[in-house]
């Protein structure tokens, strides 16, 4: 008879548990995006790269005489500080947009928690970067990126849409392989920050945002 | 009608339900999470919770966060068994 009822009664529960312990409004196209941005800066950097050992034929003198003396390192820093920032400005402009279509509070307890909880893992390895580079070990630096940066999802994806967390397990398998080879971090980088983002960023669009 | 039965009164109102969904799926949420999730007034969120209190189906603290008073609801077992009978009763009957 009240039959109406019990179903808003049922719908509304649900609504309300996925709404106060998960933030379901990020963007998948801004995933694409900043997997876009990822490839072209590791184009970039790639460029720069044959550029600077062509230049130093006889061998790679600059090393010894301190890591961050050199040009190449400003300019590979640059690249990958302009790829971050446009990566996250598009991503919250995005996400912005999308929590405003579906009437969820950009600010609140579960975005607030999504973000924490991303970073947590996130500034971890940042710090442990520096760290690596402090040692003289900088060769680590992009497995420890992709590394923690896995954490960082699979850790998020209690509090957002579950499917973040295989892209964490693909940036960890990826980043531990690329232990094994020292030296091609930028590959390495490209197939996780580029290609994973982009296959997952398109994945979440067609099942979460295409409507 | 046994059915019947297990539907609660106690969580026969869109806002009551709403705390307790939240509470099912958060250890805890204070007063001012809850508000901005339900829309509710301040007065009107009151009177619900302390509906669902005396009926000791959520416990309240009160403490204080540095000087700001803060109220914390969390479900106590007892509501978390009720609120469970309540969903599959209503479950069952929207499958009738």
């Amino acid at each position: 008879m009240d039959s109406n009822k019990y179903l808003d009664d049922i719908s509304e529960i649900k609504n309300m548990m996925s709404r106060s312990s998960r933030f379901i409004s990020l963007s998948g196209i801004s995933g694409v995006l900043a997997g876009f941005y990822a490839l072209v800066g590791a184009g970039l950097a790639y460029i720069r790269l044959k550029e600077f050992s062509s230049a130093n034929y006889e061998g790679l003198s600059g090393r010894s005489s301190g890591l961050w003396g050199n040009d190449i390192i400003k300019d590979l820093a640059i690249i990958a500080i302009s790829v971050i920032v446009l990566a996250v400005v598009t991503g919250i402009m995005l996400t912005v947009k999308k929590a405003k279509k579906s009437g969820e509070k950009m600010w609140d307890v579960s975005s607030r928690r999504l973000v924490l909880n991303f970073l947590l893992p996130l500034l971890t390895g940042g710090a442990f970067c520096l760290v690596l580079i402090q040692y003289g070990v900088a060769g680590l630096v992009a497995p420890a990126t992709l590394v923690f940066y896995g954490l960082a999802c699979i850790n998020a994806s209690k509090y957002t849409m579950r499917d973040i967390r295989y892209m964490g397990l693909a940036f960890i398998i990826i980043g531990l392989i690329s232990t094994q080879f020292i030296g091609y971090g930028l590959y390495f980088w490209a197939l996780g920050f580029g290609v994973c983002h982009i296959v997952y960023g398109a994945l979440m669009h067609f099942k979460y945002d295409r409507k | 009608m046994s059915i019947i039965n297990n539907i609660n009164k106690a969580f026969d109102h869109r806002i009551r339900l709403g705390i307790m969904s939240i509470l099912m799926v958060n250890d805890y949420a204070d007063f001012k999470m809850l508000k901005e999730l339900l829309g509710a007034t301040d007065g009107n969120l009151a009177s619900h919770t302390k509906a669902l209190e005396k009926e000791e189906y959520i416990l309240v603290e009160k403490q204080f966060i540095g000087r700001k008073p803060n109220t914390r609801y969390s479900a106590t077992k007892l509501g978390k068994l009720q609120f469970k009978k309540h969903i599959d009763a209503l479950e069952k009957l929207i499958g009738k």
